[in-house]
Formats: C-alpha cells, structure tokens, sequence
C-alpha cells in the first residue's frame, strides 16, 4: 500500500486547464486509477474468456463431482462445494454475471440521474422543484429495505428484476450531484453563445453540457457501479436471487446455506467476498481517482504546507 | 425559520411517499396477496375459510370489493394511528408493533453505538488527515479506507467470524445476542455476555462505515483549507489547533452532517447482512425472516419504521445544521 502511496505524490497538478482528451491520460498519470484499471481489465478478461482461466475437465462449473466438501488441493484449488462442484471453476464463470449486474445497472442508473438532474436543472421552476423534491425523497428513502421488499413481491431469482430494481433505487444520489454541476453550467459564456447561435436546447444539452460533466458521469457511473456490485451480492447471499445462476452472491448464498465456515472450508466461504471486494475496490479506487481528477484541489501535491 | 418550516414539510412528504409505496407495491405487483396468503395461511395444513381470510386481509388492509382510494385513505389512517396489522409469518396473529418492539432495542443499541462511533472516529481521523496534507496520516489513509469502504459487509463479518469465532475453543460468540440459556436481568454476567456477543457485529459495521466519513471528511478538509479566512486565521497568528477544529473543521463538518443522515439507509442495509450472518436478533434479521416467509405486513411495517428512523435522523441533522451553520439561519 505504501509504494502506491509514494508514487501519487509525483503528479503535480497544472496551473492551467486541462485540454479535451486529457482524461485518458490523467488517468494514466493517477497512480489509484491505474490500480483500479488494471483491476478492473482482469475481471473483464474473466468475464469474457473464463475457459482459459480454469482446467479444462471444470469447463462445466456446475458439473456435479462425487467429493463434496473438500478442502483446497492441487486437483480442486479452492475445494469443492456440497455437490461436488470445483469452488474455483465456479468462481471464474461468475464473474460475467457480477459484472453485467454491475455495468448494466451501473449506466441504466446514470443515464437516469443525468436526465433527471439535467433536465431539473435546466428546465428550472416549477419543474425543477417536483424532480428536486422527488430526487430527495429517493435520496432518503432506505434503498436496501425498498429492494428486498420489491424483489420479495416481484418474484425471488428474477435477474431482469434485480437489475431494474438496482436501476430504480440507485439513480437519486448521482442525480442531485449532476444537477448542482448543471446549474453552476447554466450561465457560462459558451452556453449563452451556443443560444446566441440559435441551437436548439436538445443541442446545447447533448454537445455542450454533457461533454463538460463528463468526469462527473464517469464517476458517477462508477459510483453507481460500485453500488449495484455490493446490493446484488447482498441480494443473492440473502437468497433473493436465482439460486442456480452462477454469481458470486449465490455462490455465496450457498456457501453460508451449507455451513462452509462450520464445516472449516473458509475457501469456500470467503473467496466469492473477496472476488465481490475486488471489483468493488477496483471501482472504488477509479471513482476516488476521478474525483481527483475532476477537483484540482483534491490532487495529492508534495510540497508541504509552511507550518502555521 | 423558514428553513425548518421546509425541513418539516420534507419529513411529512417523504412519510407519506413511503406509505404509499408501501401500499402501492403490493397491489401493482404480479400475483394476488390474497393467493399468497391463502397459501400462506393453508400451509401447516390448516384449513383455511373463507371467512378467516377475509378478516386476515382486512386486518391487512384489503378488501376487493372496496374502492382503492377509500381503501388507501384507511390505510394511510391505521399506518399513523400505529394499527399496523398482524404477522402472517412464523409468529401468526401476533401483532407486529409487538415482534418490532421486542426486536427494536437490540438494533437500536448494536447499530447505534457502532455506526455513532464511525461517524465520530471517521470525522475525526478524516480532519487530521485532511490538515497535515500530504503528511503521514494522509499518506496511509485514503488508499486503506477506499479499500475499506468497498468491501462487502456480510464479506467482512464472515471473515472476522472466521478468525475469530470458529474453531474448538473460539475466541468471541459468533452469534445470537447473548448466550443462550441465561435470562436477561440486569447483571454483570448477562451485561457481559451481550457486549461479547456484540463485539463482532459491532467490528463488522465500523470497518465498512468509518472509510466513507474519512475520506469525504478529508476532502471537505482539503477544499475548506484553500478558503480565505482560513489563510487569513493563519495570517493572524491563530493557533494552528484552533484553526483547524474552529476555522477549518467546523465549516468542513457541515456537509458531512447532512451526509450522515442521508447516509442512514445504507448503514441500515449493511445492519440487515450483518444481522443475518450473526443471527443476531434485531430488525434487520426480522427483516430477512419476513422476506423468507413472505410475512408482508411485517415487512411493510419494517420498511416504514427504517424509513422513520432515517427521517427522524435527517430532520435531527438539519436541526444540528441550524444551529452550528448561520447561513442556514438566514438563508430561508
């Protein structure tokens, strides 16, 4: 931890403006973004091509194995489950469906809190006061309570529902934040011109706002990701998903529904957390980056401040 | 005034909000409550008349053959008067302002105390290293919480169940409230066995809670410390002490106060994976029994009393806001 530290103090924020573009190579530069990109590339290659990463005779993660319960060895690295099945293929397979719940629900929610903070800030008035006020009770109301009791109605196990469901609760947070950034847009000089010009509205949002906010998306986005990584894994643990889908919460859900801590299999028990922590930290690690990025002020610098 | 005027007003809408949620949510969803309870209710063999079921419902708040809008207006009339139904689940015909009190104290101390506790240390940690910018602390800490504050709270209770509570000879309770067979009186020993019992769970909410407030603690620090009079304070040869906890600290707290409150639910979900995974008899785990059996009146009642003690928390907050924040006296 300590050798990451050390290397972000080397980037030493610039006086002047940052040119478009520049956002790929900050990130470059950002030692905490690197981390969590790299983080983030390997769970994509996992995803993507599992069958590379795992054996080729646990191709079938869900194939039952007559040793149940078995510890790690060379055969199993991270044991077997109730069923005979290889903790570690299973581990593999899963990350596609975390990482679909987490970059599907993830957009859907920002692409909600950017029209909905967008619009509340740029319509103004009445109709910024009802998206406002409707922003806040979303804001407030316990999201965690709200889902399990929609999935509880909806149906257990549905993935469309969970991610829906993810979508709908997860997008308040974002909103209020693009809409404070969309206001202090308003009045610009490019915008008044762009209307001087005689743009249409849909125009000036699209090509000239968006653009400005998007550090702001990105790492709402992230955020957001973040969050739909850590409910659905709570979801599914809980036993609110579909309990024969592969994901790391069901995974889990299993692990703690056939006793892995008591039968002292912690493999099995903990491996799917840490997966789920992994990606959440890789996201956690872009967000707080981009933060840094997009506020100068937050920018690790190296000079100390002269002691008061 | 005006401001606490609007405060209020806030409260009342995002209360009735919630209710109507809660009784909107089971009318549009697919399947009739009325199927599921009659399956419910058949499923010890019992059967079930006509009758009973109606009654059962009624106790609900349905009836089919009435007008939606009269039955929602009586709804929304026994949810404030604290006729909240009965259970439908393991505990039947109990009524569930009894199962919420007995569960209630548990929660209210274990999630209390614990996340009270993150929001101080976090407050406090994140403005030290938010004022030696660049310095020791500050080095160690963002990287370790952003770690922290991503991780799973059900991850982080099995692994410390793991370390600490499996085995021959555990070293703490890995779950229930206190342990089993005593009875609770006010004694040394029972006093003794619950803090032990909550030892981990307590662990498990300040590990996941305290990284959030450190780490906006200490950006609110870092952009307060570019601030005018801050420099200014320093011009003057106040103490640096002071300056940081009366200058700087102060107006960089306030946003975090209002973070805190809004914050809330979330601490609340992780309680509810924490609970579960320690059995630990409060809300969250009720919460998780409720869904397993699909006991919706307690569920709906559950819902309604977090969002209450969220909203209690917010309007507490923004109290707290008016008092130490003269702009938001003024403001309107």
């Amino acid at each position: 931890m300590s050798a990451i530290v050390a290397g972000t103090a080397a980037g030493t924020p610039t006086a002047t403006r940052r040119p478009r573009g520049g956002l790929f190579r900050a990130v470059l530069r950002n030692r905490k973004a690197m981390v969590g990109a790299v983080l983030l590339f390997l769970f994509i290659l996992l995803a993507a091509f599992p069958q590379v990463f795992v054996p080729a005779e646990f191709h079938d993660p869900q194939a039952i194995g007559d040793l149940p319960l078995q510890g790690p060895s060379s055969t199993h690295w991270l044991g077997t489950t109730g069923l005979g099945q290889d903790v570690y293929a299973q581990l593999i397979y899963s990350t596609r469906e975390s990482l679909v719940i987490a970059i599907v629900a993830g957009l859907g929610a920002t692409i909600l809190s950017v029209i909905i903070g967008v619009s509340a800030a740029y319509l103004g008035g009445f109709a910024d006061d009802g998206l406002s006020m409707m922003t806040d009770i979303f804001l407030v109301l316990p999201t965690f309570p709200l889902i399990i009791v929609l999935a509880t109605y909806a149906g257990k196990g549905n993935l469309t529902v969970i991610i829906i469901v993810l979508i709908l609760t997860g997008w308040s947070y974002g909103a209020r934040q693009m809409r404070a950034q969309a206001l202090s847009l308003r009045n610009r000089d490019f915008l008044e011109s762009a209307r001087v010009r005689g743009e249409r509205s849909s125009y000036i949002i699209v090509v000239e706002v968006l653009p400005t906010m998007i550090s702001l998306i990105v790492a709402n986005f992230l955020g957001a990701a973040l969050y739909s990584v850590l409910t659905a894994a709570g979801l599914q643990f809980l036993g609110l998903g579909d309990p024969s889908s592969l994901s790391w919460g069901t995974m889990l859900y299993w692990a703690q529904n056939q006793g892995a801590l008591v039968n002292g299999l912690p493999a099995w028990a903990l491996s799917p957390g840490l997966a789920v922590a992994l990606l959440g930290v890789s996201f956690a690690l872009l967000n707080y980056a981009f933060d840094e990025i997009s506020n100068p002020a937050l920018r690790p610098v190296r000079r100390r401040r002269a002691k008061s | 005034m005006r401001y606490l005027i609007r405060r209020l007003g806030f409260f009342v809408l995002t209360l009735w909000a919630a209710m109507t949620l809660n009784f909107f949510i089971p009318r549009m969803m697919p399947g009739s409550p009325e199927d599921a309870l009659r399956q419910r209710l058949s499923k010890g063999g019992a059967v079930v008349t006509p009758e009973q079921l109606r009654t059962v419902l009624a106790e609900f708040g349905f009836d089919p053959d009435k007008n939606v809008v009269l039955q929602y207006v009586e709804y929304l009339r026994s949810m404030v008067t604290g006729h909240w139904g009965v259970s439908i689940g393991s505990s039947l015909g109990v009524p569930v302002t009894t199962l919420i009190g007995d569960a209630l104290p548990w929660t209210l101390g274990l999630v209390g105390i614990s996340t009270v506790l993150a929001f101080v240390l976090g407050t406090l940690i994140g403005t030290v290293a938010g004022w030696r910018r660049g310095g020791l602390i500050d080095g160690i800490v963002p990287p370790v919480f952003i770690v922290t504050s991503a991780l799973p709270y059900f991850w982080v209770a099995l692994l410390l169940i793991s370390l600490f509570a499996i085995g021959s000879n555990p070293i703490l309770p890995n779950d229930f409230n206190y342990d089993q067979g005593m009875t609770p009186a006010f004694t040394g020993e029972f006093i003794l066995s619950v803090i032990r019992h909550g030892i981990l769970p307590a662990t498990t909410i300040l590990i996941t809670a305290v990284g959030g407030w450190i780490l906006t603690m200490r950006n609110n620090m870092v952009t307060t410390l570019a601030e005018d009079y801050v420099r200014m304070a320093r011009a003057k040869g106040i103490p640096g002490r002071k300056i940081m906890f009366g200058y700087a600290g102060r107006n960089a707290f306030l946003p975090n106060l209002s973070g805190f409150a809004m914050s809330l639910g979330f601490v609340i979900s992780g309680t509810i994976l924490v609970e579960y995974v320690f059995n630990y008899p409060g809300l969250g785990y009720m919460f998780y029994n409720a869904t397993v059996s699909t006991d919706y009146p307690l569920l709906q009642a559950l819902f309604l009393l977090v969002t209450l003690a969220v909203l209690i928390c917010v309007l507490l907050c923004d109290f707290a806001v008016f008092l130490l924040d003269p702009r938001a006296r003024t403001k309107g």
